[in-house]
């Protein structure tokens, strides 16, 4: 039987922190499974293939990139254009290419004033500001963060932070069978985390927040709802296919796999369902729960600050 | 005519880079530069979050040293909360944090700098990757390198959570303990894990400590950095990667000074480089010169060979034991030579190993009390020190009465290691570029030399 003729693909990051490099690192034996059927064109972190040899590439060469990490340099507008150019298909890798993930939460704040404080505020920094050399020009940043989709045509997305080995597999799987899935589509599950929760059978039909706990000053049980018992858990509103990583390290999920499909702002949503909780029709009484929240908006935008409907608007040249 | 070449990007490490080499008008060579492109602003953006998130946040920094944040970020915690972890909490967190250095380290000789390690130094670049070490190394091998590498990460997933990114840390202990049924699943691993790391060693010196290129590299004048050394140890002095004294020496071995963690603002200072997102860190009693003169200026290093420098060996007997035979091979003290990061790492791959063997055969591991909860905050600021792979790790937080995150600070490993990586690349380049060549290979040498510290560019800057 002759040989299909084996994929190309390649790997790379923006502003990411090499942990999706590591979940690709963790396909483990898989690996050399996909070495028989797949030739990686371009991957920085485990092969030396440099950028003029990725530049020098025919446009569309590449049939599939996975690309990570937030958008946050000039640098990795260009890289991310360029990537497009030499790719048929392109996959956001993990929650900073497909939401803006923790780095969007820069977003909060001017380029300016993040530079400012690592070069110029921070107590350790050289005392003598004369033989201090400058910051580096914030200029070489963009004007806030992006995800992946904001600056280029995004055709699907791996979901999660980092994205589990296996559900890369599974795309990868898809891929080199030709099963190409719709435009646009999220890998993962089409629930909600809870359906899938180990804690799910001891959620109770109706909640009532009443006082909102934190995980370190609260003695809560491993084996019982977290929302039950007053701890924030972002199961509700958030995609499925983790595994259930968090909870079954008795800690409640912050959201790493996003929305689900047809909802377009992850922390409304989050908010939305916190209040259908509370079990009050008194605004104040139902305030005065909410306000219990240390950090609303890190806590809801924590992965998805960047596509948040208040930080939604497109890139600029 | 002056002329620039471009190295674009590095490659085999972590996070983004690329190295500059000037020649001058007669087409000498003048210095190579390296340059890190990259910026997230962590420090900025952690302010306000609910502190207790901040070793979950922080650690996004970089996903090839989650653990060492997320335990630095815990500790800075416990300090803040002031609240110790019970015994078996402890033990957890020295355990994932060594089964990750175990599994990183492996990451390194392998897959990132074993293709320099392993394969002929002409080996074409599409060639240069850990499919090729490989098949070099043999299936049997390479597909143990693999199938090690996975089940001890799968091992602290089943712990932590995720290797990836760990969430068990909570001020005063862990948030799962350890069943007695895991513990002694752990505990064959972990021998598992110790049977490999000889493995590897004895690799090592069959094929890479009788190879006459990489001897050349330990013995060259070109490949050495007399700088100071920066590490943590024990109460005797022995290398400690979860606790202790932060000890450094100079570059004649002499003790500098040694400080706990929290002092660190007065010994540690950093330095902006315009050209590149990257602080230099420096002694602060000694004072920054630039990066030229090693001698006099407070450049040290961090990582492996600086905690094989600083210490007087490890406290398990089969990584002393290969201390002692670095030691022997090298005669003269301190070891200056860039390229002896790759045993020194070994080394630690063998401690790390011995460790988890050592904690996941004590019954303290399987102990069901895994906090002591806290409080309220009771101080305004909690600073976490431990030793990264790359080196030491500190995260100095404060935090309000109501539990919000105010000024963040973090040394970063690498960053320590930023002065003396610019100043051993210029150092080699002087050498390796003085005919002027610039071939494929001999770029590859000079990216070597940054690689035997195994930088984390993405943690540098954070």
């Amino acid at each position: 039987m002759k040989k299909s003729p084996k994929i190309k693909i390649a790997m790379y990051w923006l502003a990411g922190c090499g942990g999706c490099e590591e979940s690709i690192l963790d396909l483990g034996e898989y690996l050399l499974d996909l070495i028989d059927k797949a030739d990686i064109l371009f991957w920085p972190i485990a092969a030396d293939i440099k950028y003029d040899a990725l530049k020098d590439m025919p446009d569309n060469h590449i049939d599939f990139s996975f690309i990570n990490g937030t958008v946050r340099t000039l640098d990795h507008v260009k890289m991310a254009r360029l990537l497009r150019r030499k790719s048929k298909t392109v996959t956001a890798h993990g929650s900073c290419a497909h939401l803006g993930g923790v780095p969007g939460l820069s977003g909060f704040y001017s380029s300016e004033s993040l530079v400012k404080k690592a070069y110029e505020e921070a107590p350790s920094l050289a005392d003598n500001k004369t033989t201090r050399d400058p910051a580096p020009d914030p200029q070489q940043l963009t004007e806030r963060p992006y995800a992946l989709s904001q600056i280029i045509d995004t055709d699907y997305y791996l979901p999660g932070c980092p994205t589990p080995p296996e559900l890369i597999k599974s795309a990868l799987l898809s891929f080199i069978a030709g099963e190409l899935p719709q435009k646009g589509t999220v890998f993962g599950e089409k629930k909600a985390l809870c359906s899938t929760c180990p804690l799910t059978d001891t959620r109770p039909d109706k909640i009532d927040l009443k006082k909102i706990r934190r995980v370190q000053t609260a003695d809560y049980s491993p084996d019982r709802c977290f929302l039950d018992q007053g701890l924030i858990c972002m199961g509700p509103v958030t995609r499925g296919g983790c595994f259930s990583q968090c909870i079954k390290a008795n800690m409640p999920c912050r959201g790493c796999f996003g929305p689900l499909d047809n909802v377009s702002d992850y922390g409304a949503k989050a908010v939305s369902m916190l209040s259908s909780l509370i079990d009050e029709n008194d605004i104040k009484k139902i305030t005065s729960v909410i306000d219990q929240i240390p950090d609303p908006a890190g806590l809801f935008y924590r992965y998805s600050l960047t596509s948040s409907i208040i930080k939604k608007q497109g890139y600029r040249d | 005519m002056s002329r620039i070449i471009k190295i674009d990007p590095i490659t085999r490490l972590e996070g983004h880079g690329n190295i500059k080499i000037e020649y001058d008008d007669n087409g000498v060579f003048k210095a190579a530069y390296l340059n890190i492109p990259d910026f997230r602003g962590f420090e900025k953006f952690c302010e306000g979050r609910a502190v207790e998130e901040l070793p979950t946040l922080t650690q996004k920094i970089c996903g090839v040293c989650p653990t060492a944040h997320h335990i630095a970020g815990v500790k800075a915690l416990d300090d803040m909360f002031n609240v110790s972890p019970p015994p078996a909490a402890r033990s957890i967190r020295e355990l994932i944090h060594n089964i990750f250095i175990y599994e990183d380290h492996l990451l390194h000789f392998y897959y990132l700098g074993g293709p320099d390690l392993f394969l002929d130094p002409d080996t074409p670049a599409a060639d240069r990757n850990i499919f090729k070490v490989i098949e070099k190394l043999g299936k049997e091998t390479g597909g143990r390198i693999l199938k090690i590498r996975k089940k001890v990460r799968d091992m602290h997933s089943d712990i932590s959570g995720s290797a990836l990114y760990p969430v068990c840390g909570l001020p005063g202990g862990v948030s799962k303990p350890v069943s007695e049924k895991d513990r002694l699943r752990f505990c064959g691993i972990s021998k598992e894990a110790l049977d490999f790391a000889l493995e590897t060693l004895d690799l090592f010196h069959e094929r890479i400590l009788k190879n006459p290129v990489f001897i050349s590299l330990l013995d060259q004048e070109c490949m050495k950095s007399k700088t100071y050394y920066m590490g943590m140890v024990d109460e005797s002095d022995r290398v400690n990667f979860y606790d202790g004294i932060i000890k450094v020496i100079d570059s004649k071995g002499k003790e500098f000074c040694r400080f706990s963690p929290n002092e660190y603002l007065e010994h540690i200072s950093e330095q902006n480089d315009p050209g590149s997102f990257m602080k230099y860190t420096f002694l602060k009693k000694v004072g920054w010169k630039g990066i030229e003169y090693e001698e006099f200026s407070g450049i040290y290093r961090v990582g492996p060979l600086a905690r094989f420098n600083v210490s007087s060996g490890f406290s398990t007997p089969l990584a002393h034991k290969e201390y002692l035979r670095m030691k022997d091979y090298f005669k003269g003290y301190p070891v200056h030579a860039t390229f002896a990061y790759h045993w020194a790492r070994l080394i630690e791959i063998l401690y790390a190993a011995e460790n988890m063997v050592r904690l996941t055969s004590s019954p303290c591991l399987s102990d069901k009390n895994i906090r002591n909860i806290p409080g309220r905050i009771n101080r305004e600021r909690g600073a976490g020190v431990c030793e990264a792979p790359r080196g030491i790790l500190i995260h100095d937080y404060e935090g309000d009465r109501n539990g919000i995150a105010g000024k963040i600070n973090l040394i970063v490993a690498t960053q320590n290691n930023g002065a003396s990586i610019q100043y051993s690349l210029t150092k080699a380049g002087r050498e390796l570029f003085k005919n002027g060549l610039s071939d494929e290979n001999t770029l590859n040498k000079l990216e070597m030399v940054f690689r035997a510290y195994d930088p984390c560019m993405a943690c540098s800057t954070h």
